[in-house]
């Protein structure tokens, strides 16, 4: 439970003994919510500091739209951190749309429980991997569940699974700034979050959200590493034309990111060959460069 | 009520929901009907820009007024969360009841007036937003909207065991970046492959409603809310009537 910002200078603290019920309390919106203890129960952060103490760094994947290709994003960083022999783990905090294990070749395998917790499923290249995929008996199940279920579903991918010591964990979000992403912020308070990348594609329809995004992240003062463009354009393989699929009718990523004070850290063409080695879970031959230089900036963020 | 409601799904995000919604409410609406849109995707209200309404909503002694226009014939009416925001660029950071209760106040405080279809666009996923409107519209009817990626499919396969435990009425599967025209040479590229939106049709034994090619230049108009001045203009929009024509026979 992530405790109130919008505090008087009066306030006692949200996580006090008298939370709501001090005089310094009268006349703030929070009174009500303090007085019912909500705030100073909550040991889930402590928790997941101890799950994760040997866990170098952790990076968060968003993007305030779907679709734009943070799965994809969160594997091929994986993948080419895994690459430079660093050990490396991805958590997919998507409940409900768990793409994740399928673009890493690892969907439908099972996890087992040890008294260190739950082990990850690991893939060829050595990624340790948790998503709500392997705890569903079929790739038809559907997870149907309101806001506190899949917290509560995080909150164990987070405090309960025996990573081991990883030089990374990287997690993949769904689009927006609901539950999901209340939840990792608030259980990764004491472990902290080391670094963010968000995700988007030229058009303003994606930039709008992504705007919401970055306010969510600035609001929250989650560190940013920077903005990465996806599906930029697309060069025709029989004619070398380069075309803009979703045209950036407002300047696209590159303007976002100016007007927001942030790197763009690259500008990602369309590949049809890592649509298709997602869909197969397998690696990618024909990987754009663009990856490789997204790769290096997070190492220089986390490094710095 | 009198009217038929639509609701456009997918378990999948980006996959084109809102531009399957913005066309769909324009292609009725210019045959002289009237519709109504309903964006419950609270956290990215993309459909307000793509049909290109922007403003407040007012209220009456009734509830509250959506924003509308006339779209060749007929009408489109819409509410939006981006109607009830003054900043565009503020995140809203929501919990599950929160959404819960402004969908559900889109549902029940609007006054819709006589419409012929109430479309509703939604996130993507299977949660808070989804079982509301599952809830209190029951007898909605539902379209699903997947790109050709296996990645998608599975996302979209978990939809329709959604809709089958609720009951829902699945109309059919749309099929969207399904493939684009190079401009110069006119070959077709698969930009996210072909055929996944097919074979999963198949698959749940759905109707299989119909592809639409990748098309920059609809981007371009939803981008900056022209879609109704320039209908006509875009490859994609056929395939859309297409579509549309198979979803209102009787």
């Amino acid at each position: 439970m992530i405790e109130p910002e919008n505090v008087p200078d009066s306030c006692p603290g949200p996580s006090s003994e008298g939370a709501g019920q001090m005089d310094g309390c009268a006349g703030c919106p929070n009174k009500q919510a303090c007085s019912t203890g909500q705030f100073r129960t909550d040991t889930s952060p402590a928790e997941v500091l101890a799950s994760l103490q040997c866990v170098r760094n952790k990076i968060v994947v968003l993007s305030g739209k779907g679709g734009v290709g943070k799965s994809t994003v969160t594997a091929q960083i994986a993948r080419g951190l895994a690459a430079l022999d660093l050990s490396v783990g991805v958590v997919d905090v998507d409940v409900c749309g768990p793409s994740l294990a399928r673009i890493l070749g690892v969907n439908g395998q099972s996890v087992h429980k040890s008294a260190a917790g739950w082990s990850p499923v690991y893939t060829l290249d050595d990624i340790a991997v948790m998503s709500i995929d392997f705890l569903l008996s079929s790739e038809e199940d559907a997870v149907i569940w309101r806001g506190a279920k899949k917290n509560g579903m995080i909150k164990d991918f987070l405090s309960s699974v025996d990573w081991g010591e990883l030089d990374y964990l990287v997690i993949d979000t769904p689009p927006g700034t609901s539950d999901e992403h209340l939840a990792i912020v608030s259980l990764l308070k004491q472990a902290k979050i080391t670094g963010t990348v968000l995700v988007t594609t030229p058009q303003e329809v994606s930039l709008g959200d992504v705007r919401k995004e970055i306010n969510f992240c600035r609001k929250l003062r989650l560190p940013v590493i920077g903005l990465v463009e996806n599906m930029a354009r697309y060069e025709c393989p029989k004619c070398r034309t380069v075309s803009e699929i979703f045209p950036a009718t407002s300047g696209g990523a590159q303007a976002l990111a100016d007007s927001e004070g942030m790197p763009l850290i690259c500008s990602i063409p369309v590949c049809p060959q890592v649509g298709q080695s997602g869909d197969n879970g397998v690696e990618g031959l024909d990987i754009p460069t663009e990856y490789g230089i997204l790769v290096e900036q997070v190492i220089r963020f986390c490094d710095g | 009520k009198q009217w038929y409601q639509r609701r456009v799904r997918a378990g999948k995000g980006g996959v084109g929901k809102s531009t399957t919604v913005a066309v769909l409410a324009g292609t009725l609406a210019s045959s002289g009907l009237s519709v109504g849109v309903l964006d419950a995707d609270l956290c990215g209200p993309s459909l307000s820009r793509m049909i290109g309404l922007k403003g407040s909503i007012h209220s009456c002694e009734q509830g509250w007024l959506p924003l509308s226009a006339s779209v060749g014939k007929g009408r489109i009416s819409a509410v939006s969360l981006s109607f009830l925001v003054e900043n565009q660029d503020e995140a809203v950071i929501w919990r599950g009841p929160k959404k819960t209760a402004m969908i559900k106040q889109f549902l029940s405080d609007v006054c819709w007036g006589a419409l012929d279809y109430l479309l509703i666009d939604t996130p993507p996923g299977t949660s808070d937003e989804h079982m509301t409107i599952m809830e209190a519209i029951p007898n909605c009817s539902v379209v699903l909207v997947t790109s050709p990626q296996a990645v998608a499919a599975a996302d979209v396969l978990r939809q329709v065991t959604f809709c089958k435990k609720t009951n829902a009425n699945v109309l059919g599967i749309i099929e969207t970046m399904s493939g684009f025209v190079c401009p110069n040479c006119s070959d077709c590229g698969l930009l996210f492959g072909k055929g996944g939106g097919k074979r999963l049709a198949e698959y749940c034994n759905i109707e299989f409603l119909g592809y639409v090619p990748i098309d920059p230049n609809l981007s371009r108009l939803l981008d900056r809310g022209e879609l109704f001045k320039n209908f006509q203009s875009s490859a994609s929009i056929q395939s859309y009537t297409e579509i549309t024509k198979k979803l209102i026979k009787p």
